[in-house]
């Protein structure tokens, strides 16, 4: 009798062990690296893993789609939540690349900002496409975007990302258009040529940059005057002591999304996880170490005053900031995006 | 991306097959032919596991990317019912009904299926402004314009009158009324294409079907590759100015002292691309090493850009490239016995016209064969243009890189691709037309 019980028990834990030995890979979760991976770990990853139970392995990527595309493309999807830029998320939903969001299971719902709903995703924080300084190197603070494009009186190179979104609503900017009608000037096809030859007049003096790190060293080390940045760097670096200020005047306010590439074998899981990062209480958690804006409006009264004044959509700075139209980079991201690279590339 | 270790069994091979075809009368560099007169089967079955590896490992994906270039299905899969019913549409004036149904159908269809946003992006190439027009029409059809929540009711375009459809989508984007879009609709929903082929050649199909250039602002790639064979052609230049020097210098040296310099060339070599550039980044800024030694020596007033500028780039392919000449080079040289440049000397000649007359042709199979080397490869560089360069200093691959990954348009970068190796193969026959045509002077001529 023994010996059968004993048996049993045997049986029981090899089968258990087998079945879920076709699934035993931990969640995996992909972000975009740096202190923003240090940020997600200490404030999502482990405090979800200890109370759910459930594994997590957390990696980085520098936002290629084209890894994801290829998953989802060879029906071996090993990435379960992976972060994307507002750029991605309208474009790989259509292209069938990622889950669609049950909005119903989404526990937060009713608190997330508008631009944070989504078909595919679920937003994660909000940053500022800005501009920066150094205090030491350009003595009176530039206000606007006018200054930025003024290279008598704020002479040297100027760092911009080598990408149509954002520089084109800056151009606009500096060409007098008010942010609340940039999306407006900017579809039609004059608004069109008028960024791009508001671009051409900086032409000379732009110094490319394409990783979120690089403008704050460019600044650091004096090879650009002026340079656009992601706000949550600048703020990084200015807390590690860089003499860095931030320009908010003309910022344009940005998400980063959580996605679930299609046919993850942990959907379930990867909701779960979602659902927990925008709890009020984990977006405060990681906002203190990564400088945005939560998506959780609740989130808001448990920040700091000095987070609060690092918001990409305070009320002081939205007077004068606009927000990424990501319906309209949707529909024209790709010939715009094209006149772009066209125009870069000369 | 280069490998140099992978290349670097080529470059030994290509340089000990010229130091053969020197013995030859009469041989052009590369081109030698050698005929088999042992066991052809045997040989064969020597060579059977590297070809059938070589088929499968890098022919077949090869081929199977570059017909990306042509053959993208993306429109028939979204639109099969459009592509039924626009079959018999002559192109003239607006399709029946039918058709108006069957591409409502489709877009909700294929938005469901995730297939929409592909097809999208495809007939945007071919006239900007339908992604737009397919993804507000399909707002509209789901009857979810805000975007957030799950499409709503699934077939209710299907259920609809066709020529209330008709009615109904030329009243909600007057483009559905414009003869153009169908005939874009019509053009792509056939599986084979020529719209990435022609923009990689700065050409565009206007809805009629005509070809036309691309307006000046648009149409960039080939101003591109000639800017990726200028770059390839001064790298070249200089590699062979500062290495056919430093190989004949290299042959005169005693054994020991030649390999310890044959040590040092090979270091670099050996050490990762990436930690190469890495390394030139920190030399080249503004604040770097030569900046700041040109400077303090009073060499220069102003730091010179060097990093992200064409400078930069040439520098570093140099450097990298370098070992590509030096080895074959340094190969030919080995073999040529300096006894026929003394012969030519106490004959009488000038030393420098004894090495020029006498020397320096029997080195020309070993300078081709390096040349090409270098040449070929700098075709293909990515890396060191991307990291160092500027906008514009970057070459047709790092357009491919970007098509590839970033924006995820495979066709394009499958189009680019077979730009790049068609100018190329061009090139090199073009080579070995000339190469043919002038026998390597030799000694004995």
């Amino acid at each position: 009798m023994r010996k059968i019980l004993w048996l049993g028990v045997v049986g029981a834990v090899l089968a258990a062990e087998a079945s879920q030995g076709a699934l035993a890979r931990p969640l995996s979760v992909v972000n975009y690296g740096g202190t923003l991976a240090d940020a997600q770990q200490s404030a999502f990853v482990t405090p979800f893993q200890s109370s759910s139970g459930i594994e997590v392995t957390a990696s980085s990527y520098s936002g290629e789609q084209a890894k994801v595309k290829a998953m989802v493309d060879g029906h071996q999807v090993s990435w379960d939540v992976v972060e994307v830029e507002s750029t991605d998320v309208g474009r790989g939903c259509d292209s069938g690349m990622y889950e669609r969001i049950d909005w119903a299971k989404v526990t937060d719902a009713a608190a997330l900002d508008k631009a944070a709903k989504t078909r595919c995703g679920v937003g994660l924080f909000a940053w500022g496409n800005v501009f920066a300084y150094n205090t030491k190197l350009t003595k009176t603070p530039p206000k606007n975007w006018v200054d930025f494009w003024d290279t008598k009186n704020f002479p040297g190179k100027r760092g911009m990302r080598k990408s149509a979104r954002g520089n084109l609503e800056f151009a606009l900017m500096a060409d007098g258009v008010a942010p609340g009608d940039v999306y407006k000037v900017l579809a039609t096809p004059a608004g069109v040529d008028r960024a791009f030859k508001k671009l051409d007049e900086l032409r000379p003096n732009i110094q490319w940059w394409d990783a979120g790190a690089q403008p704050a060293q460019f600044l650091v080390s004096g090879d650009v005057a002026l340079s656009t940045a992601f706000s949550g760097r600048i703020i990084t670096a200015q807390k590690n002591g860089q003499p860095l200020d931030i320009v908010w005047n003309g910022a344009i306010a940005d998400y980063d999304y959580w996605v679930i590439p299609k046919g993850s074998p942990m959907k379930d899981d990867a909701m779960k996880f979602i659902n927990y990062t925008i709890g009020a209480n984990q977006q405060a958690a990681y906002l203190a170490l990564q400088p945005g804006g939560p998506v959780n409006s609740q989130a808001l009264a448990k920040m700091s005053p000095e987070q609060l004044k690092n918001l990409p959509n305070t009320p002081e700075h939205a007077k004068a900031d606009l927000v990424n139209d990501r319906v309209f980079w949707d529909e024209h991201g790709d010939d715009l995006d094209q006149r772009f690279a066209a125009w870069a590339a000369r | 991306m280069t490998n140099p270790s992978s290349s670097a069994r080529p470059g030994a091979s290509l340089a000990l097959d010229t130091v053969r075809a020197q013995g030859a009368k009469r041989s052009p560099p590369l081109l030698r032919v050698r005929r088999s007169s042992g066991d052809v089967r045997g040989a064969l079955l020597l060579i059977a596991p590297l070809a059938a590896f070589m088929l499968v490992f890098f022919l077949v994906p090869v081929v199977m990317l570059m017909s990306r270039a042509v053959w993208d299905p993306v429109v028939t899969i979204a639109f099969p019912q459009t592509a039924q019913a626009l079959g018999s549409w002559n192109g003239e004036g607006l399709p029946r009904p039918d058709a108006f149904s069957a591409a409502a159908a489709d877009i909700v269809a294929a938005d469901l299926a995730g297939t929409l946003g592909e097809a999208a992006a495809r007939l945007n190439q071919d006239m900007p402004g339908m992604r737009q027009l397919l993804l507000r029409t399909r707002s509209h059809l789901d009857g979810a314009a805000d975007d957030d929540g799950t499409p709503g009711a699934d077939d209710k375009a299907r259920q609809r009158d066709e020529q209330a459809v008709e009615t109904e989508l030329v009243a909600f984007d007057g483009r559905w009324g414009d003869a153009a879009t169908w005939q874009v609709l019509a053009n792509d929903v056939q599986p084979l294409t020529l719209v990435y082929l022609l923009r990689a050649l700065d050409h565009e199909r206007t809805p009629d079907g005509a070809i036309v250039p691309l307006p000046r602002d648009e149409g960039v790639y080939l101003s591109i590759l000639g800017r990726t064979f200028w770059i390839s052609a001064v790298v070249t230049v200089l590699v062979t100015l500062l290495g056919y020097p430093l190989s004949y210098w290299l042959t005169q040296l005693p054994k020991r002292r030649q390999r310890a310099v044959l040590m040092a060339v090979l270091i670099p070599f050996w050490t990762s691309i990436l930690v190469r550039i890495a390394a030139w980044m920190v030399v080249l800024p503004r604040a770097g090493l030569v900046n700041r030694l040109a400077t303090s020596l009073h060499l220069i007033g102003t730091p010179l850009e060097l990093l992200y500028d064409r400078t930069g780039v040439i520098i570093s392919m140099v450097h990298i490239l370098i070992p590509f000449m030096v080895l074959p080079l340094f190969a030919v040289m080995s073999g040529i016995p300096s006894s026929y440049q003394r012969a030519a000397i106490s004959l009488g000649s000038h030393p420098f016209e004894a090495f020029w007359r006498v020397y320096a042709p029997q080195t020309a199979p070993g300078v081709a064969a390096g040349a090409l080397l270098v040449f070929i490869s700098a075709l293909g560089y990515y890396v060191a243009p991307a990291l160092l360069g500027g906008a514009g200093d970057q070459m047709l691959s790092y357009y491919i890189a970007y098509y590839t990954n970033t924006t995820i348009n495979w066709g394009l970068a499958a189009a680019l691709s077979v730009l790049l190796l068609a100018a190329t193969a061009l090139l090199f026959m073009v080579y070995r037309m000339v190469a043919a045509r002038r026998p390597v002077a030799s000694v004995e001529a």
